[in-house]
């Protein structure tokens, strides 16, 4: 295993998996049984993983799709229903297709994603993988038309396709120069690796993908941990609905995040690096590989980095195929093993057996970006800012209902209310920070802080003004959880799936007051008899909300008891059937 | 071997345990019963079911995947957790079609059984009605994929014991399905037999074994006889320690 790593990282890589079945699914449009057979062969696997795996991943589809394969954002921020409008079924009718199902000449195919990171660009859709941001009704009849006439995305106009990165708030990372290419390596030389490591330890830095688990005693841990390989992984999976801030740090920091996970190895022992890009991102895919060129050919990578006799290191890149629970590092560890996405059992933990069985560090993006800074201007330009337990800044994502959508870094322990005015955001009713796995407040706690301490976030903040209705927000959340559970365990599998369909009665005006009882109860036991973090979380959104906006749920209900079975909806398959839709066919 | 004890502590009865045990492993080997229904002793845990969850101060954990640790407080024969466990059944049951009074494996079946210890009267969240392919194509084997749970126990025992691998889960959410790895997709393609550990051990009647129909009469079946909780305490994979062996390091999910 080690020497196939080694060969790996310093020859040809042998293609990942997920890659393979990629071109597979742009070649052909879908993965047939034989082609799967083929992967298996190839690959020299059972044939039921490669099946697993195609089924696993939202990319992949056994089915054909469109030439044209067209992906709407659900989010709340950059999905397909900005105001009132519903932008997904304008395309789908002006190109008579059902969303979900390929026209029949095989021209088109239309369906929706979880969120795909563009929420500061506006309603968003991916076209054969690449996005197109900024969606209003006349742009969908203009590429309606284009789709129409057949002409290739190539031709598009290429405005359709820009992404603005707009940074309106900056602090430590985002001010400061980048550090220059090599300078944090040729100092971690100098110094060792453990007084590199100590300097780490000393600044306070909290993993800024979510847990905030301490990222020098996460190095630490690796380091001391006996493996016949160490493994430095980059989390940019970045699947939380509402961040993009990994995507900006990805376009115009990826020098640094290389020099980050370079230290890390140094620091751990590690020969080789991947980086885990989420499926969406894959046009960030040939900009990264150039900077990864560009450091290869400065010595910043592979053997004998700045000449020093031992110091060997590469790095991969491993692009996702539409998964959110690929962001839970095992699951992320497994989907690089070439398997689905089920998260492991833990302990053991990835530090001592991670990628391969070995000891691995997972980090964020900005935890390794901050990693680079910290080694380049000291542990305490980093930790004299923020707060006791929160040191160094946090870069949040800020959307919806605001003036300024965008990337803003501020100091950990800056107040919400504070972010809320810098993005002129007015009105608010609620703001959703950590993304649907996160905390949903209203007004009363805008006086409180951005911090582990208090309220913590990987990056998501998403506003939410007065006119929006709370209840379409947690409808649009509970879909999100059912529709990327990995399936794994009960609570999960089938609880998210309940609170789904529950929220839909209550907001179709079918529910009692008993179901805001069944509401919690499975609120509870997903919360404390999953499996992972996905449904840990699940159902934060809707305890909260029934604690700081109970009339949201409780406006809906009725008096008396309502049937949740509706009759003559169960006839409608019948109908389809049999095509008939004559007054005999309905109950009354 | 030491002779340390070390001991946890489970609803405040004292339990010893040898490391490397799991919660369920000490409990089983003292005849502590924790309900669950894909674990089965001899064959590496999985923790999908999360009926063992207990309690340890204010963390939830799966018995059958947490270690063993000196002085362990833990809670699990609570009103609460037996709540919890009642509706994680309820769940299974409308997330399939259960179709009880009419199932070959009525009386034999563990979700059954459960539903019976943990006082379940009705089904309470409302049926899913999925749609799940049967395949009867084996001339000696039915597999009927709306009254599968999940539970990986066939995909474990065929892997671990059988060394045919014939079944993996496939898919996410409630898409998740038990596929058969075999070119066709089919069991008929496939090499199980009617006696491999994988056909035997499916606690519900997602796999039955055809040509067999009712051969003990309703009445006269397992858990008409005995409680879950009393069969549970004779299971053992006769060669499992022959298993002990063999590396798990891939399986240990
Ligand atoms: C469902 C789920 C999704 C996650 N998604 C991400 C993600 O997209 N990016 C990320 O950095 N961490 C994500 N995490 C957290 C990772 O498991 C892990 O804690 C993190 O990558 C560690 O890096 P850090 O210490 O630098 O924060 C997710 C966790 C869960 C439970
Ligand atoms: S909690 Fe959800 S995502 Fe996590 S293992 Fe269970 S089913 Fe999968
Ligand atoms: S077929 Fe039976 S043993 Fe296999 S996963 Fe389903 S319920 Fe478990």
């Amino acid at each position: 295993m080690t020497n196939s790593c080694q060969h790996n990282s310093f020859n040809l890589p042998q293609e990942h998996l997920l890659h393979r079945l990629h071109t597979l699914q742009r070649e052909y449009l879908h993965i047939s049984p034989q082609a799967m057979q083929q992967v298996a062969a190839e690959f020299n696997l059972p044939l039921s993983q490669v099946a697993g795996v195609v089924a696993f991943y939202s990319f992949f589809s056994t089915q054909p799709c469109g030439r044209f394969h067209i992906l709407f954002s659900n989010c709340t921020s950059c999905g397909y229903l900005p105001d009132g409008q519903n932008l997904m079924q304008l395309l789908a009718q002006q190109l008579q297709v059902n969303p979900g199902k390929t026209r029949t000449d095989g021209l088109i195919s239309i369906g929706e994603t979880s969120c795909i990171g563009l929420c500061d660009q506006g309603a968003s859709l991916l076209v054969n993988g690449i996005p197109l941001t900024h969606l209003n009704p006349d742009k969908i009849a203009q590429i309606a038309q284009q789709i129409t006439a057949n002409i290739s995305t190539d031709e598009w106009p290429a405005e359709w396709f820009e992404i603005h990165d707009t940074i309106h708030q900056r602090n430590l990372l985002l001010t400061t120069a980048q550090p220059a290419p090599g300078s944090t390596l040729q100092q971690a030389i100098t110094h060792g690796a453990a007084e590199t490591l100590t300097t780490i330890q000393q600044s306070g830095l909290n993993g800024r993908g979510g847990a905030g688990f301490n990222t020098g005693k996460k190095w630490q841990l690796c380091r001391e941990a006996p493996g016949d390989a160490h493994y430095v992984i980059c989390n940019a999976d970045e699947g939380e609905p509402g961040t993009f801030k990994d995507r900006v740090l990805l376009r115009h920091h990826a020098e640094t995040l290389f020099e980050g996970m370079t230290l890390c190895a140094f620091v751990i022992g590690a020969n080789k690096g991947l980086v885990y890009l989420r499926g969406e991102y894959r046009y960030l895919l040939s900009h990264l590989q150039a900077v990864l060129t560009q450091r290869r050919n400065r010595g910043l990578l592979g053997r004998h980095i700045l000449n020093h006799a031992d110091f060997h290191f590469d790095i991969d890149i491993v692009v996702g195929a539409g998964a959110y629970i690929c962001g839970e590092e095992s699951a992320l560890i497994e989907s690089l093993e070439g398997k689905s996405g089920i998260p492991r059992i833990r302990p053991p933990f990835p530090v001592t057996h991670g990628y391969l069985g070995q000891p691995t560090v997972v980090n964020n993006v900005e935890t390794l970006i901050a990693a680079a800074h910290i080694v380049a201007y000291g542990s305490s330009w980093f930790n004299s800012v923020g707060t006791q337990k929160s040191r160094g800044t946090k870069i949040l994502s800020v959307s919806g209902d605001c003036r300024l959508p965008g990337i803003y870094e501020y100091p950990f322990g800056v107040h919400i209310q504070q972010i809320l005015d810098d993005c002129g955001a007015q009105k608010v009713q609620a703001v959703q920070i950590g993304g649907p796995a996160g905390k949903l407040i209203g007004a009363p706690d805008f006086n409180h802080t951005i911090s582990f301490e208090d309220i913590s976030t990987g990056g998501s903040f998403l506003i939410f003004g007065h006119q929006r209705d709370l209840l379409t927000v947690h409808r649009n959340f509970a879909h999100f959880f059912a529709h990327e559970s990995c399936g794994f365990c009960t609570p999960c599998r089938i609880g998210t799936q309940l609170l789904k369909n529950n929220l839909d009665k209550i907001a179709e005006a079918h529910s009692t007051a008993n179901d805001i009882e069944t509401l919690k109860q499975l609120a509870f036991l997903i919360q404390h008899h999953s499996h992972c973090g996905l449904g840990h979380t699940a159902a934060n959104h809707i305890l909260d909300g029934l604690q700081h906006f109970p009339q949201v749920f409780t406006t809906h209900l009725n008096q008396n008891f309502v049937a949740q079975f509706d009759l003559d909806q169960a006839l409608e398959s019948a109908r389809q059937i049999t095509r008939r839709d004559d007054a005999a066919a309905h109950l009354d | 071997m030491s002779a340390i004890q070390n001991t946890i502590r489970i609803d405040n009865q004292e339990i010893p345990f040898t490391p490397g045990q799991t919660i369920m492993d000490a409990a089983l080997a003292a005849k502590v019963y924790i309900p669950h229904l894909c674990h089965y002793p001899g064959l590496p845990p999985s923790g999908n079911c999360r009926l063992c969850v207990v309690e340890i101060g204010n963390r939830s954990v799966a018995a059958c995947t947490t270690p063993a640790a000196a002085d362990q407080a833990i809670c699990s024969n609570t009103p609460e957790l037996n709540q919890a466990r009642k509706a994680l059944t309820q769940m299974l049951f409308v997330e399939g079609d259960h179709i009880c009074p009419s199932c070959e494996k009525t009386g034999n079946c563990k979700l059954q059984a459960m539903a019976y210890y943990l006082g379940m009267l009705d089904d309470h969240f409302p049926q899913f009605y999925q749609r799940r392919e049967i395949d009867a194509s084996h001339p000696d084997i039915l597999l009927d994929r709306k009254r599968c749970i999940l539970c990986d126990l066939c995909v474990r025992a065929s892997r671990e014991v059988d060394g045919k691998n014939v079944f993996a889960i496939a898919g996410r959410g409630t898409q998740a399905h038990l596929i058969v790895n075999s070119p066709s997709g089919k069991l008929a393609d496939s090499p199980l037999a009617k006696t491999d550990l994988a056909t035997t051990i499916c606690p519900v009647g997602a796999i039955l074994i055809k040509q067999r129909g009712y051969q003990v009469p309703i009445g006269k079946r397992i858990y008409d006889q005995h409680t879950i909780r009393e069969t549970t305490m004779q299971e053992h994979i006769p060669s499992c320690d022959k298993l002990k062996h063999k590396g798990h390091q891939d399986t240990e999910r």
